[in-house]
């Protein structure tokens, strides 16, 4: 496809740290190749205004090919941009047209506060996959991996389930900034599985008391996760979480003790 | 410095359970005395780190991310390889060894690949157990693949995302540990500097990257697995943020670097669109086995539309070369091929710095014998992959690639332990050497890191903190410690105030890619290598004295984050080129254009059957080499030829 060049007016967000109001800054971006991925679009952007002597916009990214999870920022007020299924480092220039004007912001939930720029702590997705996202399994003490067949349709679930990038896009669309879609993602996959069955019901309840405890909102059905989610993870998984969270509180006989978020 | 392999002798299939038998334990009830550091949360960190967790060890695990989930392994694609011979196809143990070191042209050594072929098994256990999810058969029963031109099904998958998988379960694992306690896990947390005592290695020096904040972090003793450093070249498949600098200052420290010239290119990446690249992004392997390679047999045809190239104008050079393998040939033949029609002026795709460097991979005949449903049922994702980054339809046109460093084969010299030549200093994964050779074979990555991390390095780390029982404690302001960490604030305020700053750290980082690539990537000669070394020291120099970073070192700070790395990649690249230089053969990843018969590699095993280990001597332009010999009493050498 041919290559065309844009001049582009991006309306980026500024933020110092989680105590600064944070404002809009207005940077011109010129000669932008369509073939640019928007990183690199904000790269060239960056580099100029380090010659300049001012300071880049903070953005995080590091795989570049929409896998590892670590990029994202709302971007004309959707997660990830405008194309459906593509995370910020896979989308490409050509979605946009010559004399744009383009507003970047950060995932905004208080479950992520802001560190600088573009940059938020998602350091609560990691604690709600701590409080119980695995099979506890010790090294060495796995039984021969074909002992328990494990039928195609439910495997092939659980990896629709397991596509999770933990990018957070689903909380940064969410009207409630719910990180629902995240948890229940983890729930589903784990639970689909023979290996998964011994702490169904522990895992799903403790997992969503720490989604709670981090400050995320609840699910209202808006279906916006599911929308945002560069890997297509289903809405289904949540109304399987609260299956499974309501199967768990029937038989529970004890409280899950609910954790302060750390730091 | 003497190297130690510390292999067990006796028949292969016995050394490591003799091994472990002959190694030292530390009791359950002694392990919360010991405080171990793990650096990067890979395949290998992580399960490393979960796995001494998990026995009882005190454990501080370090990554650069701003979670442990996102390591590089998440972005391996094709599988791992595992002698679980469940095809019923022949495979075995021994076979998965045999391929292995003769995949690593005959530059690894025995032991360690037998250990990493019996261990293969072990992993696949371990991973469903912790409910990776892996294809499946109709029966529920795990599913395979022939991978990389292997004769066996031996390739365990889970969709095009089995490193993602991998390491989300060793991630879990991780998790689970510090729910636990056992772990304690430093996000966003660089490693700058080792700390060594007595000649031990004793703790490492970070920088928090959210606030700047240089700290000491003091135990008793150090594991890195801290990935390759493909990213010297610039443009790579890594992440943007894959680095040498931990292992680079292990090496300052006195742990000898091996085989740093060994670097692994893929033949069917995306090629270059732009001076702003800012990465390469790998296309599966698979679709060498319908698509076609080929360029124009004139130059004048370059610039024109594929489609109006008659066929009789058209050069299948893959297949006209390599009549037997054709499109199919080994990774290292096919990039060097891609390279050769380049150079020739036969280039296609837009013009990046007056060169054009891409072929076309068709599928036109493919589409037209299997029809273009077939082929999207088989490459259907990669093409829409493909399609996203470049604005074309493959089923339109054909592809254009070319090929872009990988993986590196070489890094950290180890034993048979995993230990580098610093006492109580280990190393596992892509940031040792020790498995692959020359070369490594598809798959075969997850594999090596996760055999490290949940099956070596908990048994080796265990035995030497066995041997040396109790270590004098170490305060933060004993002299060694707060030396390292003066050096790493030291390095830092050099870097923010260069004398005379005028360009981004990336400019120095393409600029010094340009070099590597072009004179130490797919083929290699010494006068080309003899004038990077001149060109390396220069450019180095002229990046201290000209490197602009704004900002304060005290915040969030992307830019001085790259610029210490790049600060490395330049001694690394250096070394790199100085061991291409002095390995006077052609060999797996390593293929010097002085030493080939009718354009196949010539390998000479009676003068480089030897592992290059070098150590630093203060001066980058003067290593000291010492040499591992490499001795073959199972996989007796011969010769490669696919014509």
């Amino acid at each position: 496809m041919s290559e065309e060049l844009l001049n582009l007016t991006l309306h980026v967000w500024r933020q110092n740290g989680a105590n600064d109001a944070g404002r809009f800054e207005t940077h011109q971006a010129s000669d932008i190749s369509t073939h640019m991925s928007f990183l690199e679009m904000l790269d060239v952007v960056n580099e100029e205004l380090i010659e300049k002597g001012e300071q880049p916009i903070a953005f995080d990214y590091d795989c570049r090919e929409g896998i590892c999870g670590t990029c994202g920022m709302v971007i004309n007020g959707m997660a990830h941009g405008p194309q459906k299924l593509t995370t910020t480092c896979q989308l490409h220039m050509r979605q946009f047209n010559d004399g744009d004007e383009i507003w970047l912001e950060p995932w905004r939930a208080s479950g992520f506060p802001v560190i600088k720029d573009l940059v938020v702590d998602r350091s609560a997705l990691d604690r709600i996959i701590q409080a119980g996202g695995y099979i506890s399994i010790r090294t060495g003490s796995a039984s021969e991996a074909n002992e328990l067949p494990v039928a195609k349709e439910d495997a092939d679930k659980a990896m629709d389930a397991a596509e999770c990038i933990g990018c957070g896009a689903c909380v940064a669309a969410c009207p409630n900034a719910s990180a629902s879609l995240f948890t229940a993602a983890k729930i589903a996959h784990l639970s689909l599985l023979p290996q998964g069955q011994a702490e169904r019901r522990d895992r799903a309840r403790k997992m969503v008391a720490q989604m709670d405890a981090e400050g995320f909102g609840g699910c209202t059905n808006h279906g916006e996760c599911e929308a945002a989610c560069p890997k297509g993870v289903s809405l289904r998984w949540i109304a399987r979480m609260n299956r499974e969270l309501v199967r768990a509180m029937v038989k529970a006989d004890t409280p899950i003790q609910r954790r302060d978020r750390a730091s | 410095m003497e190297l130690r392999s510390n292999e067990p002798t006796g028949p292969i299939e016995h050394r490591w359970e003799k091994h472990k038998e002959a190694s030292k334990l530390v009791a359950p009830a002694n392990r919360r005395k010991y405080n171990i550091i793990v650096v990067g949360s890979g395949l290998a960190g992580g399960a490393a780190a979960a796995s001494l967790g998990e026995m009882g060890y005190n454990v501080q695990c370090f990554c650069y991310q701003d979670s442990a989930r996102r390591a590089h392994s998440i972005a391996a694609q094709g599988g791992i390889n595992a002698a679980k011979n469940y095809q019923n196809d022949g495979d075995s143990v021994y076979r998965l060894f045999y391929d292995t070191v003769k995949g690593g042209d005959f530059r690894s050594r025995e032991s360690n690949v037998y250990r990493l072929a019996e261990l293969s098994v072990n992993i696949i256990d371990q991973a469903v157990a912790q409910g990776v999810p892996f294809a499946r058969e109709y029966g529920g029963l795990l599913a395979n693949r022939s991978f990389g031109g292997a004769q066996v099904s031996r390739t365990f998958y889970a969709r095009g995302q089995t490193g993602q998988q991998l390491l989300l379960g060793a991630y879990q694992a991780l998790s689970r540990q510090i729910e636990a306690g056992t772990v304690q896990m430093h996000t966003r947390t660089e490693m700058l500097d080792l700390i060594v005592h007595e000649g031990r290695a004793r703790g490492i020096v970070t920088r928090c990257m959210k606030t700047g904040k240089i700290g000491a972090h003091i135990a008793d003793m150090v594991v890195l697995c801290t990935g390759g450093y493909g990213n010297v070249f610039y443009l790579s498949t890594n992440a943007k943020g894959c680095n040498v600098t931990a292992a680079w200052r292990a090496h300052r420290h006195g742990a000898a670097f091996a085989n740093p010239c060994y670097t692994q290119i893929h033949p069917t990446c995306i090629p270059q669109a732009g001076s702003y690249q800012s990465k390469l992004t790998l296309m599966s392997e698979s679709l060498r086995n319908d698509g076609r390679v080929w360029v124009p047999r004139k130059t004048e045809d370059v610039t024109k539309r594929p489609e109006d190239i008659p066929e009789a104008d058209r050069y299948y050079y893959l297949e006209e070369r390599y009549p037997a393998f054709g499109n199919l040939v080994p990774r290292d033949v096919a990039s060097r091929n891609a390279l050769y029609v380049c150079n020739e002026g036969l280039g296609v795709g837009p013009e990046v710095d007056g060169e054009r460097r891409a072929v076309y991979l068709d599928f036109a005949d493919a589409i037209n014998r299997l029809g273009e449903q077939t082929i999207r049922e088989r490459y259907g994702n990669l093409f829409e992959m493909y399609e996203r980054i470049t604005g074309d339809s493959p089923y339109d046109t054909p592809m254009r690639i070319y090929p872009a460093t990988h993986y590196t084969m070489g890094g950290l010299w180890v034993d048979y332990n995993l230990q580098t030549t610093i006492p109580g200093l280990f190393a596992g994964g892509e940031a040792n050497f020790s498995d692959h050779g020359a070369n490594r074979l598809g798959a075969s990555a997850l594999m090596q890191g996760l055999a490290d991390g949940y099956f070596v390095l908990p048994f080796t780390v265990g035995n030497y903190l066995g041997e040396v029982r109790t270590l004098p404690p170490l305060a933060e302001d004993h002299p060694d410690v707060k030396q390292a960490v003066a050096g790493v604030s030291e390095r830092i305020r050099k870097l923010m105030n260069a004398p005379d700053p005028k360009y981004p750290p990336e400019h120095f980082h393409r600029l010094l890619g340009k070099i590597i690539w072009t004179k130490c990537g797919m083929s290699r000669n010494k006068a080309g290598l003899e004038e990077a070394l001149l060109e390396i020291p220069r450019l180095r120099d002229q990046f201290w004295r000209e490197v602009k970073i704004t900002g304060e070192g005290e915040e969030l700070n992307q830019t001085l984050e790259r610029a210490g790395r790049i600060a490395d990649f330049f001694e690394l690249g250096e070394l790199m080129c100085l061991d291409a230089l002095e390995r006077e053969e052609s060999c797996g990843g390593h293929f010097r254009e002085e030493h080939e018969e009718n354009g196949e590699a010539l390998r000479d095993d009676e003068n480089f059957s030897y592992v290059a280990a070098w150590e630093w001597t203060g001066n980058p332009a003067e290593p000291r080499l010492h040499k591992e010999p490499l001795s073959f009493e199972y996989v007796k050498p011969s010769k490669r030829s696919y014509k």
